[in-house]
């Protein structure tokens, strides 16, 4: 992966102006990077890697991660599916209402999650406006996996509409424009124009969408419950276990945070080394 | 164009000032909390002593209850002002443990009253278990489970939910069930059969409760005391051979600035007055041991 490191930074950036000085950045940002950075080290520190490698053979801990990685690829896709219309609508046109349209896509990052949880209760939960005429039908959507996918689509959506919203009002609308006039219809203009043009912001707004929905604690454990297998993602397991076993809590932290971080890096890996830092 | 791209920086920045702003009130909040609390202890506390300090670190199941004892207690005791230091037993003895200023410590279980022993701020003979706190069924009050005794939760397809095993009351929860499943009233594999029931192990009991008021589970296992003043649940009685009795210790700790008022604040939760008034909360008697 090191070559994702380098390739992140621009290599190709022109001389500094003669007045720049990086060294007194650098110092100025060692506070953060170290606040960061320490905690992190002392939890990868904190077990051996003979006990880290021990307990992700726990049953336990393999059913989080098996069902984190898959319930969060889905709110990823969910969020990609059901926010790409909302992001292009508010990036490019106008129309009464857009503000608050605007403000109301802000509002799952602003809510706090256990309120979250408790709003999709009221909704989708077996007395709620959608899960009551679902459950007369015998479905029910809590303490499901479903639930554990809407619970991380609702917090993670937000996070996708907000960045590929700024990628596609960087499309220059001339662009779209001029293929409208050569007779390109508008799915032609989005998938060939638009979306590729903006797949800087778009996969931003993936990554960031699946690392949120990965870590999505709050609403998934209000709507949809801690089952072992079933709805125990690996936040859930983690947090429950500082009852019980610090040692599995930490394990899954570390690979928590090893998986973020290796994806964040192949995905910002990917789309910096074929697209010219601006 | 630009116009446009300049309002999303603006909102984003206005977004961002929003969460700090956020954080920063949330950190305040809680940073506050114990700090106030321990403040003015530099007088002995002689009864009379105008604007005495107490405070009283407890289990948080027991709010409301104490709330309104302080109440009286304060009234009774002019110049005392008793303050609360409310949270799960574990945390409270952790900050007794590190130091925290209290006058008196009310906990939910042995355990972290023994924890808070350990740390030499309690002596040994210092806790008397004031109160005790059983387990109930609660179930919707329109029972959709149409749950009419215990040995309905085994019914297949009933909904249940549980406190997770790492919390007391869920421990509780599954004693209780394999008491049950070794008496001839009940089947035995009711555990098993309950036990496959269940559709969520919640983190505390609190939860367990709401998820049941809400109407999400047919039927779910918390303390007596959690269902009083609480609408639209009604309770299923576990008859004492099969209950699970928690016991809750007070004591005063021996650093206590106020000691005297102090020992007359735990005097007054153990009189008749204040465990009338804990039976009112739902809290059973405690074994003054």
């Amino acid at each position: 992966m090191r070559w994702a490191v380098w390739t992140s930074k621009p290599g190709k950036r022109p001389t500094p102006p003669r007045r720049h000085r990086p060294e007194a950045w650098w110092a100025l940002s060692l506070p953060l990077l170290l606040f960061i950075f320490l905690p992190l080290l002392a939890l990868f520190l904190y077990s051996s890697p003979a006990d880290l490698v021990a307990n992700l053979s726990l049953p336990q801990v393999r059913q989080a991660i098996g069902l984190s990685l898959r319930t969060s690829t889905w709110a990823t896709l969910a969020s990609v599916l059901l926010g790409t219309p909302v992001a292009y609508l508010l990036a490019r046109r106008q129309f009464p209402g857009r503000l608050l349209l605007d403000n109301l896509i802000d509002l799952p990052i602003v809510l706090p999650p256990a309120v979250a949880g408790l709003s999709l209760l009221l909704v989708f939960g077996r007395r709620g406006w959608i899960g009551g005429w679902l459950n007369e039908v015998g479905l029910r959507i809590t303490f499901t996996e479903v639930a554990v996918i809407i619970a991380q689509t609702f917090i993670a959506v937000s996070l996708f509409i907000r960045a590929s919203s700024i990628g596609f009002a960087e499309v220059e609308p001339e662009l779209e424009d001029a293929a409208a006039i050569d007779g390109a219809n508008q799915w032609q203009i989005f998938s060939r124009i638009t979306a590729p043009l903006a797949r800087r912001a778009l996969l931003t707004g993936v990554a960031l969408a699946w690392a949120r929905a990965l870590g999505e604690f709050g609403a998934t454990i209000i709507f949809a419950g801690n089952f072992p297998g079933r709805t125990q993602t690996m936040p859930l397991a983690i947090y429950l276990g500082f009852e019980l076993d610090l040692d599995v809590a930490v394990t899954l932290s570390v690979i928590l945070v090893a998986f973020s971080f290796v994806v964040l890096l192949m995905v910002k890996g990917i789309f910096l080394r074929d697209t010219p830092a601006e | 164009m630009y116009a446009r791209l300049l309002s999303h920086k603006k909102w984003s920045l206005l977004l961002i000032f929003l969460l700090l702003s956020a954080a920063l009130v949330a950190c305040g909040g809680t940073a506050e909390a114990p700090t106030t609390t321990g403040a003015p202890m530099a007088t002995e506390p002689p009864e009379a002593e105008p604007e005495t300090t107490l405070t009283v670190f407890a289990a948080a199941s027991l709010t409301d209850a104490f709330t309104e004892i302080a109440a009286a207690f304060d009234s009774d005791n002019p110049g005392v002002t008793t303050v609360f230091n409310f949270a799960g037993s574990n945390q409270l003895a952790t900050q007794i443990n590190e130091g925290a200023p209290a006058d008196v410590f009310a906990s939910a279980n042995h355990t972290q009253m023994d924890a808070a022993v350990e740390s030499g701020r309690i002596d040994a003979d210092a806790p008397t278990v004031f109160v005790t706190n059983r387990l109930i069924v609660v179930i919707p009050a329109d029972n959709p489970g149409d749950i009419q005794t215990l040995q309905d939760l085994a019914n297949p397809g009933t909904l249940i939910v549980l406190a997770a095993a790492e919390v007391p009351v869920g421990k509780y929860s599954l004693e209780f069930l394999d008491k049950a499943s070794a008496d001839p009233a009940f089947s035995e594999t009711f555990r098993e059969d309950v036990l496959a029931n269940v559709a969520s192990y919640e983190e505390n009991v609190r939860s367990v409760l709401n998820k049941v008021s809400l109407g999400e589970a047919d039927a779910g296992i918390v303390y007596t005391s959690d269902l009083v003043g609480v609408e639209g649940v009604s309770g299923l009685e576990i008859p004492d051979e099969l209950n699970l009795v928690a016991e809750y210790p007070i004591a005063i700790l021996n650093d206590s600035a106020n000691s005297e008022m102090a020992a007359a604040f735990v005097e007054f939760v153990l009189s008749d007055g204040g465990r009338a008034l804990l039976a009112e909360y739902g809290f059973g008697p405690g074994t003054g041991q």
